[in-house]
Formats: C-alpha cells, sequence, structure tokens
C-alpha cells in the first residue's frame, strides 16, 4: 500500500520504521526530541522511542558527530542531525578527518556507518546562515557518502538505505522541498540504493543534469522545451557521490550535449566534476560545450527579497540555456 | 589542586612493580630503537617519542580492564605497547609495512586495535576527545559496565572539543576517564603561553566532574590515582579528569630542534627520570637486583630486536593496496 505523503512526513517515517526494525538505531542532535526538530522532521519520536533512542543535545555540532562516529565504531546506527547545512562546519573536522578516513586509516578494523541528516538549501528568505546547500564540501572527501532527494519516495527508501550503509552518509535534505514535495510513498519497507541516478525524462536533443531543488525546474523547463521542439533527457543525480558516471555518460552518448544545474555556487563545485567526467570520458560524442546553470559565487545568500530572488535559478534561465545550447 | 605525592604508597608486590617497571623499560628501549631507525632512514614521516611519561600510560593501564575502550593520541606509542598491542605489529606499522596494525595506512600516530579496544591514535589533537563520548554513550546505551580511557595532551585543552566533551560527559554522565598527560608544552609553546588557566584539572570543577592531579613522574602513584579514578567512574559518580603531570624528555618529534626551553630545564626533569625513580625505589626496598635488572633489559632487547626483524622482513604495503578501504566512493 502506497499513499502521497510529503519529503519531510517521508524522513520522518523512515526514521521511526527503521527504529522500530533496528535496536541500534539512535538519533541525536539539537532539539529534536521534546521539540521534535526545528523542522518537525523528527515530530512524535521522543514520545515513540523514549530519550534513551532520541537524544537532545548541545550545540555542540563537533561533539553530536564525534558522539555518532564513537558509538558507530562499537556496533551503533546512529542517525544525526545537523539543523541547518550552515552550522555544519563547526562538525567538519569530525566528518572530514575522522569518519571519512576512520575505514582507511584502521585499513579496515573500524568502519563508520553514521548517517548525518544535514537540512540545507536556499530561496525561502532564510538570509546568509539558514540558506546554504553546501554538499559540494563534503564530496571532494572519498570515504563520505552524500545524498540528495527530491521525491518524498527517494527519501524514504534512500534515508533507509543511508542508516544501513556501512560507510559515513551525509543525507541532505533540502528545506524548500519538506512541504512543498509529495508523492506516492509505500507504508512498507523499501530501500532506494545509494549510487543510481534517476532518468526522470527521456530526450533525445541535450541531457540535463541536476539535483535537488532545481530537478523540478528542470523538469518544468524539460515540457517547456519541448513545446518548442527541444526535447531534453534529465538525469537526477541523487547521490552525489558516488557518482553514476554510466547513466550520465550513457545519457549523453545520445544526445551529445550537456546542460548541468544546481542551486549551488560554481566555481568547483559538483557541476566542474560533472564536467569534467563528460569532457574526459565522452568528448568524442559531445556537440557543443558544456553548460552550466548554477548559483551566483556569491559568499552566502543574501536577506534582502529581492536579492534572494535574483540568487535563485529559475525555469526560465534553465530555458534559455538549454535553447542556446540545442542551437549548437 | 594539590598534586598527589602519595607518601603513602599502597602495598605493591614485588611481581607487579617489576612487572611495572618492564613495561616502562618496553616502552623506553623500543622508542630508543624507533628513534635510531628513523635516523637510519628506515623510518619516515613524523616521530613522536613518548620518553620520560612512560610512568602515566604505564601506571595508568593497569587500571583498565581488556573490556574497557581506550582512545589515545598521536604520542601512543607507550599507550598502544601497555595496551598489550604486540611490539612487532607496531614497529611493522611504523615502518610502513603490510604486517602493521593499519597495515601501513596510518604510521607511527595511528595505531589500532579492533582486538583490544584500541580505537586509535589522533594526530588531529583533540580529535578523540568527543569520539570517546560516542564510545562511552554506546557503552552506557549497551548497559555495559566498561569505561572509556580518553588520553590526550595538555595542548588539547585548547581546542573547543575538551569543553564540548567535558560538558556532555557530565550532562550525560557518562562513563570516561580524562587522561591530561600534562608535558608542560604543546609542540613549542609552552603551557602558561597557552592556557589562561595553567591548573588543568581546576577546569573540570565548572562541568562538575571529579578531578585530581597526580605527579606523573611516579608509576606508583599515577597507577593508584587512576585506579580511583577508575573506581569512582565504575562506581556511578560520572566521569572523571585526571591531570597527569609529566615531562618529555625528547623534543616534540624527530624534527623539532626543541629551541623552546633550555637545557637546564630539561636536564632538571631528567633527574626525575620515571625510570630511574622507580629502579632506585625498588632497590631501596630490596625488590630489585641487578640480575633481574640484567634479566629485564635482555627479554626487552629481544622482543624489540624480533620487532625491528619482523618490520624488515615484512613485506611493504602492495601499491595495488591504494584504494583499499577507501569505503563510501568507489571513484576508479
Amino acid at each position: 500500500m502506497s499513499r502521497t505523503i510529503t519529503l519531510i512526513e517521508a524522513v520522518n517515517e523512515a526514521l521511526s520504521q527503521e527504529m522500530e526494525r533496528d535496536d541500534r538505531v539512535f538519533l541525536l542532535g539539537e532539539d529534536i526530541g521534546l521539540s521534535g526538530g526545528v523542522f518537525k522532521a523528527t515530530d512524535g519520536l521522543l514520545a515513540k522511542f523514549g530519550q534513551e533512542r532520541v537524544l537532545d543535545t548541545p550545540l555542540a555540532e563537533g561533539a553530536i558527530i564525534a558522539a555518532a562516529i564513537g558509538s558507530s565504531m562499537v556496533g551503533w546506527r546512529p542517525v544525526a542531525e545537523i539543523q541547518f547545512a550552515d552550522f555544519i562546519t563547526p562538525a567538519t573536522d569530525q566528518i572530514i578527518q575522522q569518519a571519512s578516513k576512520l575505514r582507511y586509516r584502521s585499513a579496515g578494523g573500524f568502519t563508520c556507518p553514521i548517517t548525518i541528516r544535514v537540512c540545507c538549501g536556499g530561496g525561502g528568505g532564510s538570509g546568509l546562515y539558514h540558506s546554504q546547500e553546501n554538499a559540494a564540501w563534503f564530496a571532494h572527501e572519498p570515504g563520505l557518502k552524500i545524498v540528495m532527494p527530491s521525491t518524498a519516495y527517494d527519501a524514504k527508501g534512500m534515508l533507509l538505505a543511508a542508516i544501513r550503509d556501512p560507510d559515513p552518509v551525509i543525507f541532505f535534505e533540502h528545506k524548500r522541498l519538506y512541504r512543498t514535495v509529495k508523492d506516492e510513498v509505500p507504508e512498507g519497507d523499501y530501500t532506494v540504493p545509494i549510487g543510481p541516478a534517476a532518468v526522470r525524462r527521456e530526450g533525445r536533443d541535450l541531457t540535463i543534469l541536476t539535483y535537488g531543488s532545481l530537478t523540478q525546474p528542470s523538469l518544468n523547463a524539460a515540457a517547456d522545451l519541448s513545446a518548442r521542439n527541444i526535447e531534453a533527457e534529465v538525469i537526477e543525480i541523487r547521490t552525489l557521490a558516488p557518482l553514476d558516471k554510466e547513466t550520465i555518460l550513457h545519457s549523453v552518448r545520445k544526445t551529445s550535449k550537456v546542460l548541468i544545474v544546481h542551486e549551488d555556487k560554481r566555481t568547483m563545485g559538483i557541476g566542474a566534476e560533472l564536467a569534467a567526467i563528460v569532457s574526459e570520458e565522452a568528448f568524442e560524442d559531445l556537440d557543443g560545450p558544456i553548460v552550466r546553470v548554477t548559483g551566483p559565487d556569491v559568499p552566502a545568500i543574501p536577506f534582502a527579497p529581492p536579492l534572494d530572488k535574483a540568487w535563485q535559478v529559475d525555469t526560465h534561465m534553465i530555458v534559455a540555456a538549454a535553447e542556446k545550447l540545442a542551437a549548437y | 589542586m594539590s598534586v598527589t605525592t602519595m607518601p603513602e604508597r599502597p602495598p605493591v608486590t614485588p611481581e607487579h612493580a617489576v612487572f611495572l617497571l618492564r613495561e616502562m623499560l618496553r616502552i623506553r628501549r623500543f622508542e630508543e630503537k624507533a628513534a635510531e631507525m628513523y635516523s637510519l632512514g628506515k623510518i619516515h614521516g613524523f616521530l613522536h617519542l613518548y620518553i620520560g611519561e612512560e610512568a602515566t600510560g604505564v601506571g595508568s593501564m593497569q587500571a583498565f580492564t581488556p573490556d574497557d575502550a581506550i582512545v589515545a593520541t598521536y604520542r601512543e606509542h607507550g599507550h598502544a605497547l601497555a595496551r598489550g598491542m604486540p611490539a612487532r605489529v607496531l614497529m611493522a606499522e611504523m615502518y610502513g609495512k603490510v604486517t602493521g596494525c593499519s597495515h601501513g595506512h596510518g604510521g607511527s600516530m595511528h595505531f589500532f586495535d579492533t582486538n583490544r579496544r584500541f580505537y586509535g591514535g589522533y594526530a588531529i589533537v583533540g580529535g578523540g576527545l568527543p569520539i570517546a563520548i560516542g564510545l562511552a554513550l554506546a557503552d552506557q546505551m549497551q548497559n555495559r559496565q566498561a569505561i572509556t580511557a580518553c588520553y590526550f595532551g595538555d595542548g588539547a585543552v585548547a581546542e573547543g572539543e575538551f569543553h564540548e566533551s567535558l560538558n556532555l560527559a557530565a550532562l550525560w554522565k557518562l562513563p570516561v576517564v580524562f587522561l591530561c598527560e600534562n608535558n608542560l608544552y604543546a609542540m613549542g609553546t609552552a603551557l602558561e603561553r597557552h592556557q589562561a588557566q595553567t591548573d588543568i584539572s581546576r577546569k573540570a570543577a565548572v562541568y562538575g566532574l571529579s578531578a585530581s592531579a597526580v605527579d606523573g613522574m611516579d608509576v606508583l602513584a599515577v597507577e593508584a590515582a587512576t585506579r580511583e579514578a577508575a573506581a569512582s567512574v565504575r562506581g556511578g559518580k560520572g566521569p572523571y579528569l585526571l591531570e597527569l603531570r609529566t615531562y618529555r624528555f625528547r623534543a616534540h618529534s624527530m624534527a623539532d630542534p626543541d629551541l623552546y626551553r633550555t637545557k637546564e630545564e630539561i636536564a632538571e626533569w631528567k633527574k626525575r627520570d620515571p625510570i630511574v625513580l622507580f629502579q632506585n625505589r625498588l632497590r631501596e626496598s630490596g625488590m630489585l637486583t641487578d640480575e633481574i635488572v640484567a634479566r629485564i633489559e635482555a627479554e626487552v632487547g629481544d622482543e624489540i630486536g624480533q620487532a625491528v626483524q619482523f618490520a624488515e622482513e615484512s613485506p611493504r604495503e602492495p601499491v595495488e593496496d591504494l584504494l583499499k578501504e577507501v569505503g563510501g566512493q568507489n571513484r576508479s
């Protein structure tokens, strides 16, 4: 049986069902218990599982992640919440220096099966330090898996896969999608594997590589383009690390043109890596430049509404770039 | 905070006394040999010696059972040996050989041993402190009786993670013994140049931890103080901060010219060499003879010699292992 629920309800359901299924799963984070989380992603879980499995923590992101790492080394399956992606910096030492390297530096002696749920993303007028989509900071680090779903179905299935994964997974939840995205989600247990990208729309003329909050605008753009006789294939890179090269390259070989669309800043971003992969591995198949439509290189998302809007990539920008590329 | 000088020491059996001496000598001779091999180019990278601090690791480790978890520092050869890791796998690790405890991935600063609950050396100063919180939390959630011993130096107390960890340990009443090996220098910066409050054990009070400080050059005093701390933690009284006041006789690392302290200061501390002090006391009490010392030295020499031979003869880590155990991402 499945029914239509929001992305945040899917997150909550995944946590609840996995805690019922596996005693080793526990949650820790700021305001996740009594308050049920700033966005209510963990609402009701304290009442259901008690304070021994839903731990409200001090504002100490480094210690939150480290506590997860330490407990995972002895068999627990902690799920830590970072309230806003912007607040993750105090924990980067533990994520990058400890979690990502633990398996390697102990030569497999220890693994680090932690899940870090991170609420990210802009576009809501939340300002400089409550809006960043910073997955690229971590995608540089081998040893980490990074996912960012854009549907409720994937949110539940990938969160379950993340918790069961033997390695550290950073699970980005885009706050603008929490309640705007609603789709069919099975009531029971299932996983969506970490790794494979999803072909969301097939097309012959160009490939749009996107993820997160710009998946739906890219699909809207593709519908728009179709009316102008340009058929775009839309691939959602649900897993940013490891990247699904096979699906990406297969599409590029078919369409010969690549448009990369993401919310985050441009320079040294996920798009740059995607472009490099396509250039290195499908150069002969290309029939036009690899084009990026991304957030601008501003240090953080400005507060004032006109600036906030100017910062965002929208459907029109994607359509314009695609038309230009298709004309090559 | 007064330093426990232990004028009235608890009775110690001759066997235990000789064991402690032997453990300290194993570490001293192991590291002297490591320094020699470093000078010969057999060991590369950074090498941080524990020489002078043997009483802190050996004395304190007696208070922990095989079920307890150990989190160490980057100056962790002594902790690893005192925990029972074989000298040969440590030497091989320092040689970068595949027979090392981390298959040569780690080297001197990154010893691990799953079987002995030795959760790593940590080359990021302070990095191990909050991980100890996680280990203790896990043990507590499992209703295990185990406690976590978390070693760090005086330099680590300047890190935010020290304070986050003490707060969380006290807040959640976690079974952790925090062991600060205060050797008076954060690399080349003297304690009074990096700490506003130089009495480290006093930092525990604001978090509500029990705390004490002990002469880290006196192995029996360290053992007694750590047993007391561990008993307090095992008794459910919450975490404990024990400051072990010690001194390293060698430079921070083999690459350090040691220009930030005087020769006189080092010479003064060497008069309190923990091994010499302990040997003298044992001789005075009749527990030690020249024959026993000669026998221990010979046995330790054999063990270290065999460790070097094992490391020398072991194969290099194969380059095919470069991507082994990366985990997470298969990027090739």
